[in-house]
């Protein structure tokens, strides 16, 4: 086993000793999930909701080029100036650069994963610009000193007990309040004079729009209206693949979107940004900047199976459903996105050497396919990166592919091969374990038997038995 | 996934029996049940001897030329068109939609669709095709279904064995929390996460002793294997068995 693997397998066993982390995500998923099943109580509206939301999208990317370049001229004559990102190093040049060119010495942010997965904040406070998060989740994250849990849910970890502790150990002048809403308020008014205070706004992108080159960003606390809003300068970060083609594609993934996520209608804000400031509006940001990056999607969008992992609307229904991510929360995954989504995507962004692992902790109950509002067939994806992180053929389209192939794994399936492509082989191997009555607690078999009975070989196969009975042929 | 099924319109006289590996060596008497609940409907069993595995162990851990080659192996004994009927809905979706997957490509691509076109779960072939009806000879008591992930979510067929335990006029069947959540087992992932895997079977246990059942039966032999397996580890009372071992106890005059 590799060091990153290792280290996978001791954040699991980490999450799932604590108690709290089982809890709290225990009863957010359950909730959840009850929330979203409330939302579609029509199981035909919902296929037909996820048919054409799983259209617009493929639609979207098996044009993705076309697309991102009317997106430019669009955005450009909108006033939106637009940059180009391959790497996560560039991209936070860019916003580095912007924040620099205004002398900016704080940045206020929406909530976005693509400014996670760039470390923004991070890169950012190396340079003395401080950022600091405005949603709520993520304002709780940040001051913990943590990341985030889940990509809709930053702090769905913690519980207001926790949450309270924080609060009062890190905010001058806030004692214990163990009340969601007095904690909110406590929040609220620290946050009210940082959108003001701030020099530039970083929110992310929930769907960019070619035809009218605006972007859509949907949230409900209202801190995304105050990012794009209040600072004289708005950067809008995200991937390359959240372009749409029309406007009217980004109605049924509005419908999709905030129901299969938080079980809600639709968001308190729905944010439609087209350009800066014009001349005779009273408010507004004098500045807007679209940054799309790229970090390992083009890779991706090449190969037409894997290309579906660029359809995700980052809605989180995969982990509100998945048993694992249920039971060892999203900080074991290690990585930027967890969960389903994140066990096929992250493999293709860093690389099998570093988290080639991923896909193998699912038991592919096929929860994360069933409720994906667009229709990723994310269990057929998790094989699929299996295959590719244990490939022997050197061609594989995966980022380090192969990377997880070992000799005994390999050799074990060899095995495994002979024997059942030989009937005469499996008799007698069948036989014989039927012959020695059971199989000794080694291997895989101990961690098998730590908390179940070790199966039995029956007195008799049912090969056997058939052939006695006379159904054999 | 969820492939449309098509059902042949007569009532087939014969059909294949794809034990499954598990069954072969595990479980041999829901096997023979097998047998006898579908011969009991006038239908012949032929079980060609030299079937082995599904490939799915291999297929799912990412060893797809392993796989392909096992699989091929039993693709090539079923020739005709007699249904093939599976008592796994786990390995039923291996043959029907992951065959096609598997062989994509392939110079026997035709024959593996041809195949995967008759494959059947045990209790959808019952229902959909045999449309048996069960006449209950024992004795009043309360049944818990489990069933499998790809049962419910590959094969559709979830309904199938609820139909089933429904036309017992003595069974009660009961319901559980989170009854639709995956047991924990997914094959080698029971042995690859083995921690998650047992804090999974641990709560599905919890959830399904809190409905008290008698018995709890499944279609598919692993998710048991590790249900069963964990109730007898801490000493559960209830009873574990396949689907098709209840109908033919219950049923057989």
């Amino acid at each position: 086993m590799d060091k990153p693997t290792r280290q996978f397998h001791v954040r699991i066993q980490e999450a799932l000793n604590d108690p709290q982390i089982r809890a709290n995500f225990r009863r957010a998923m359950d909730g959840l999930m009850t929330k979203r099943a409330n939302m579609f109580p029509d199981p035909v509206e919902l296929e037909r909701l996820r048919d054409l939301g799983a259209a617009v999208r493929r639609n979207a990317l098996a044009q993705l080029p076309e697309l991102l370049e009317r997106l430019e001229a669009k955005c450009a004559e909108n006033g939106i100036t637009v940059h180009w990102a391959e790497s996560v190093d560039e991209a936070n040049r860019i916003v580095l650069d912007i924040c620099r060119r205004h002398s900016a010495k704080s940045v206020i942010k929406g909530k976005s994963m693509v400014s996670e997965e760039m470390e923004l904040n991070h890169y950012l406070g190396e340079f003395g610009i401080e950022a600091l998060e405005a949603d709520l989740g993520e304002y709780i994250v940040q001051l913990a000193g943590q990341l985030p849990s889940h990509i809709v849910m930053p702090a769905i970890h913690m519980n207001t007990r926790q949450i309270a502790e924080l609060f009062a150990e890190k905010l001058e002048g806030v004692g214990y309040i163990e009340d969601a809403e007095e904690l909110t308020k406590v929040a609220r008014e620290i946050l009210r004079h940082k959108f003001f205070d701030a020099d530039v706004g970083v929110s992310g992108v929930n769907f960019a729009v070619a035809e009218t080159g605006s972007l859509v960003l949907i949230e409900n606390e209202g801190n995304g209206r105050l990012t794009t809003t209040a600072p004289p300068v708005h950067v809008a970060v995200t991937g390359i693949e959240k372009v749409v083609e029309n406007l009217e594609d980004v109605t049924p993934l509005l419908s999709l979107l905030p129901r299969s996520a938080t079980g809600q209608n639709v968001t308190t804000y729905v944010n439609m940004i087209s350009g800066p400031r014009r001349d005779g509006e009273r408010d507004g940001p004098q500045e807007v900047h679209l940054l799309l990056l790229d970090n390992g999607r083009t890779r991706i969008h090449a190969d037409p199976e894997l290309r579906q992992t660029l359809q995700c609307i980052r809605c989180s229904a995969c982990m509100n459903h998945c048993p694992v991510y249920a039971r060892i929360g999203g900080h074991a995954y290690g990585t930027v996105y967890p969960g389903p989504i994140g066990e096929i995507l992250m493999p293709q962004i860093l690389g099998c050497e570093e988290v080639g692992a991923l896909p193998g902790a699912s038991s592919l109950c096929g929860a994360c396919g069933e409720v994906c509002p667009v229709r990723i067939p994310i269990p057929k994806m998790l094989v699929r990166l299996r295959k590719e992180a244990v490939d022997n053929t050197g061609a594989s389209p995966v980022k380090g592919g192969g990377a997880q192939r070992s000799f005994g794994e390999a050799a074990t399936w060899k095995g495994w091969e002979k024997v059942h492509a030989s009937p005469a082989l499996y008799r007698l191997a069948t036989r014989t374990a039927t012959a020695m009555g059971g199989l000794p607690a080694l291997g895989p078999l101990k961690t098998w038997a730590s908390v179940r009975e070790v199966p039995k070989p029956a007195a008799k196969t049912l090969h056997q038995r058939l052939e006695e009975r006379g159904n054999s042929r | 996934m969820e492939a449309e099924h098509a059902y042949p319109g007569q009532r087939p006289r014969q059909v294949y029996l794809f034990g499954t590996c598990l069954v072969d060596l595990f479980f041999p008497e829901a096997g023979v049940d097998t047998v006898s609940l579908l011969e009991r409907e006038g239908v012949k069993v032929i079980y060609p001897k030299d079937q082995t595995c599904c490939g799915q162990p291999a297929y799912n851990s990412g060893y797809h030329d392993e796989a392909r080659i096992v699989a091929r192996q039993q693709v090539r004994l079923f020739p005709g068109d007699a249904p093939v009927v599976v008592p796994s809905g786990s390995c039923a979706s291996m043959m029907k939609h992951h065959y096609l997957d598997l062989f994509r490509g392939e110079p026997d691509f035709a024959d593996v669709e041809a195949l995967s076109r008759r494959v059947y779960e045990l209790t959808e072939f019952l229902v959909r095709v045999l449309n048996v009806r069960l006449n209950d000879l024992g004795a009043p008591e309360k049944v818990a279904i489990h069933t499998a992930c790809h049962a419910r979510r590959e094969m559709g067929v979830a309904g199938d064995a609820d139909a089933l335990v429904d036309q017992l006029a003595n069974v009660e069947r009961v319901g559980f929390t989170r009854q639709t959540e995956c047991c924990g087992f997914g094959g080698t992932f029971a042995v690859k996460h083995g921690p998650i895997s047992a804090a999974m079977v641990s709560e599905k246990v919890d959830c399904i002793e809190a409905a008290a059942p008698d018995r709890l039966v499944g279609g598919d032999c692993g998710c048991l294997m590790n249900i069963g397996g964990h109730m007898r580890h801490r000493g559960s009372p209830v009873k574990v068995q396949h689907i098709a071992s209840l109908l033919w106890e219950r049923t057989d005059g």
